[in-house]
Order: C-alpha cells, then sequence, then structure tokens
C-alpha cells in the first residue's frame, strides 16, 4: 500500500509528507511519471503559479489522466486543486489539466489578497472524506485564485472570503481542496486519514 | 470570514546542544522556558494556530541548529511555521523552507537590504515572508513622520534593529508600507514599549499600521492576559495576537484564551 505524492518541482513536500506519514499513510514521493503505476493513492501537491506549475507538471499528465480513468484515489491540493481546471486568470494561455470544466479567477478586490488564514467550511456534499468533519470546521487557507466550476455539482464545500467560493471538489475518484490540510490541524489530519482509509478499499 | 489568530512565539537561544526556549523581558533579561519542538508540539495540541520561531542566538553557527528544531517540530506540528532571526540572505531562506518552514521573518536584514523582501517573495511568494518590525514611541514632533495619537501624547515609532539594541530612525508605519509594496505578506509588529511589560498591546500602533497596510497584522508585545488579546481584536483590525510568555509558564492555555474570545465575540478556530 503506497501513497503517491506527485514532485514535479514546485516547493518543498515536507509537511504532505510528514502528515501523510502521521495518520498511517506511508506515502512516497515520486519525481518520474513511471513510478505512478501501481500507486494506491495520489496526491498532487501545488504552490506557486499556475502556469509554472501546470509547466513542471506536464511530463505528469497523461500518467495522472489514466490512473484518475482506473479509478486511484487521487487528492490535490491548493494549486494542485486550480490545475484540475481548464484555464487560470493568473496565467492566461496556460491550459490546465482540464478535468474538471471551468475557470480559475482572482479572489475579489477588496479583501486581503492572497487569503491567508483559518477559515470555516460549509459543507455541500457529504463525500466520505469529510467523515468527522462538521459544518464551521476551520481550515487552513493561503491563496490569491479560486477555482469556478461550471458543473456547480463538483462543489464538496465552500469558503467564504468576498465572495462564496469552492474549497473543495468532488468528481469519482478525484477529491480536492483550496486549503492545505497539512497545515490544518487535526481537523486536516482528519481529512488525510480518511484520504488514505479510501486507498485501502 | 477569516479567523483571528493566536500565536505563540518561541524565542530559541541555539547557542546550546539543540537549541533551548527563553523568554526576554524588555529586550534583555532571559529565562529558560523549554525544549523547542516539545513547547511547539504542546502549543500545537493545546490549539495554536502557527508558530512562530525567533532565533535569538547571538552566534552565527546556529543555522543546523535552526533547522533541526524545525524539522523536529514538523514531524508532529501541523499548523504553519515561520522562522527569523539572522536570516539574512535567499540561501537562507531556502535553508529554512526546506527545512519544513511555511513563512521567514525578517527584520535587520530587511532593513539593511529591502531586496531581500521581493528577492525571496519572488521565489517563494508573498504569503511566505512576514516582516518583523520592532517599534519604539518617540514623542518628538518631526516633519515627515506618521504621527499617531495615544494617551501620553503624540507619538511616531521608530525601528529598531538587532534585536533592539540600535535604532535606525526609520518610521515604522512608512517601512510597514515600503515593505508591503516590496511583497512582505504579512507584518509582525513589535512594541519595544510594552514587550515585557504585561501592560497589554499597544493599541494606537496596532491599530494604526493594521489600517495603513491591507496585508495580516500580527500583534505583539506586552500580552499577559487572555483580556489583552480581547482588546486588540475589538480595538483594531489585527489579524493575530502573538504571545509567548503567558503560554511558556502556564499562566493561562492557548485553549482557555481561544475559549474567553471566542464567548466575547471574536471569531476564533477552536
Amino acid at each position: 500500500m503506497r501513497i503517491i505524492i506527485v514532485d514535479y518541482g514546485m516547493g518543498n513536500l515536507f509537511s504532505i509528507y510528514n502528515a501523510l506519514e502521521y495518520v498511517g499513510g506511508n506515502p512516497k514521493i515520486a519525481r518520474d511519471p513511471e513510478e505512478l503505476a501501481g500507486a494506491k493513492g495520489i496526491v498532487v501537491p501545488g504552490v506557486g503559479a499556475f502556469g509554472s506549475c501546470m509547466n513542471q507538471l506536464s511530463r505528469f499528465s497523461s500518467s495522472l489522466l489514466s490512473c484518475f480513468q482506473e479509478g486511484v484515489p487521487m487528492l490535490g491540493i491548493c494549486v494542485g486543486m486550480q490545475v484540475l481546471f481548464q484555464e487560470s486568470e493568473e496565467s492566461p494561455g496556460a491550459p490546465g489539466l482540464g478535468w474538471i470544466e471551468g475557470k480559475v479567477v482572482r479572489l475579489p478586490d477588496g479583501v486581503m489578497i492572497p487569503q491567508m488564514g483559518w477559515n470555516s467550511l460549509s459543507i455541500k456534499r457529504h463525500v466520505n472524506i469529510f467523515d468527522g468533519i462538521s459544518e464551521g470546521d476551520m481550515f487552513y487557507f493561503v491563496h490569491s485564485y479560486y477555482g469556478q466550476p461550471k458543473d456547480k455539482s463538483v462543489i464538496a464545500a465552500t469558503t467564504n472570503h468576498g465572495v462564496e467560493l469552492a474549497a473543495a471538489v468532488v468528481k469519482d475518484n478525484l477529491f480536492a481542496t483550496q486549503f492545505h490540510p497539512e497545515k490544518s490541524g487535526p481537523k486536516g489530519l482528519r481529512i488525510l486519514k480518511n484520504f488514505v482509509r479510501s486507498t485501502i478499499c | 470570514m477569516l479567523a483571528r489568530r493566536i500565536i505563540p512565539c518561541l524565542d530559541c537561544d541555539l547557542g546550546v546542544p539543540g537549541g533551548r526556549v527563553v523568554k526576554g523581558i524588555e529586550f534583555k533579561q532571559i529565562r529558560y522556558a523549554g525544549v523547542p519542538w516539545e513547547l511547539a508540539d504542546q502549543y500545537y495540541q493545546n490549539g495554536a494556530d502557527e508558530i512562530v520561531f525567533l532565533d535569538i542566538t547571538a552566534s552565527s553557527d546556529r543555522r543546523e541548529t535552526m533547522t533541526s528544531v524545525i524539522k523536529k517540530t514538523s514531524l508532529s506540528v501541523f499548523v504553519p511555521l515561520a522562522v527569523g532571526g539572522g536570516i539574512s540572505s535567499l540561501e537562507q531562506a531556502r535553508e529554512v523552507f526546506n527545512a519544513g518552514a511555511d513563512k521567514v521573518t525578517l527584520n535587520t536584514s530587511a532593513l539593511k537590504r529591502p531586496d531581500l523582501i521581493s528577492d525571496i517573495a519572488g521565489r517563494y511568494g508573498n504569503q511566505a515572508v512576514v516582516l518583523a518590525i520592532d517599534a519604539k514611541r518617540r514623542y518628538s514632533q518631526e516633519e515627515g513622520r506618521n504621527m499617531v495619537q495615544t494617551e501620553e501624547g503624540a507619538c511616531w515609532f521608530e525601528c529598531s534593529y538587532y534585536g533592539g539594541r540600535e535604532f535606525t530612525g526609520i518610521d515604522a508605519i512608512a517601512w510597514a508600507k515600503k515593505a508591503v509594496s516590496l511583497g512582505a505578506g504579512e507584518i509582525l509588529l513589535t512594541s519595544m514599549d510594552r514587550d515585557g511589560t504585561k501592560l497589554g498591546f499597544d493599541i494606537p500602533l496596532t491599530a494604526a499600521v493594521a489600517r495603513m497596510v491591507r496585508v495580516p497584522v500580527i500583534a505583539s508585545g506586552g500580552c499577559a492576559n487572555p483580556e489583552h488579546m480581547l482588546e486588540v481584536f475589538q480595538k483594531t483590525d489585527a489579524s493575530a495576537a502573538l504571545a509567548a510568555s503567558i503560554f511558556h509558564f502556564q499562566e493561562c492555555s492557548i485553549s482557555d484564551v481561544k475559549t474567553y474570545l471566542k464567548e466575547n465575540g471574536v471569531n476564533v478556530r477552536l
């Protein structure tokens, strides 16, 4: 049983690695697309700008897509959620993975950008990965852009920062969060634990 | 809506093996408080929203000690970690980020070379750069200063560096605005007049800076009890309150403080 953290060269993966290990996930960091073969679960982290992330991630995109289609549980975090969309205002012209229809847009004027800190979730879909998570629980966010899915039914939870925005999306075996579960204390660890559990079934 | 944050600060003396947490009083006397990662873990379990490590060692052979403190802490502490004290280059910032830090706090080095802010922000993002300001009241009337009304009269605030040992002549409010324009994503604002006095935060200082910048301001210096935290959140737009000794010496626990704040209408994470 192995959970693969995709390392495409965008920042340190210590936090997510330590958090997955802490909840019993037996993580492994993969720098090559070939290492995704046989993964029981895949985590796509992400920091930095959308365009540079996609630049680095593109060599993984076909391997990631086949894992997604095979039903391997997947977790996208922060920019790792944004890259699932088709495009972003942050990097015009850079195509995203496009697994979720819609666009990533900038937070509205008049609020602190980036949104940085703990914000509460409003749960829209009671998926298994939210086991142990209650309405209003707080998670740690750091971002300037957010995804706007065309099909609102993929929104698993929202939060409010000048606008009600998608804090988590779910599509088949794919779950992704705009917040950082690995920096969100015990509640964040609970989500990671639920993810790890979903990779065992 | 974003929660107001409670941040314990661990002043670390890394001149001893493994490092130790100490607490200074008015930037001078030192008391021993504990092992850095053990205290950090205890505060995390108790509801800290973030943890700040400040290296107050005067020597220079301590960098490895700080990275080992961060590595040990990040094994069991899953909230943001900020690290400061003596970081004066992009390379040194990289070392602490690679060890697991989420943010660096800059003070002296940024005052001496403001471009360091944009260098680090350009590579790691604005959210990763916290500008620390140690500000001291000056009641002299001077041309071009940002004057603030206080109960003791109008004053401006002067930035200090080298751990409070030297003054710069720089206006703290002007410096905060400039640092934000260079890419600082947060301001850690310490009142030198209040630090270690247990008289509560410098409200006029905190209110003025929080009004002038569009990034989160962390109030620091002088907190002795939950009422001081409530006061700074009710009277200013501070995003967070930082304290050290009231947590170190078990005068009150973080969860007690947060419960008290919540009961008094402050949005905090419980």
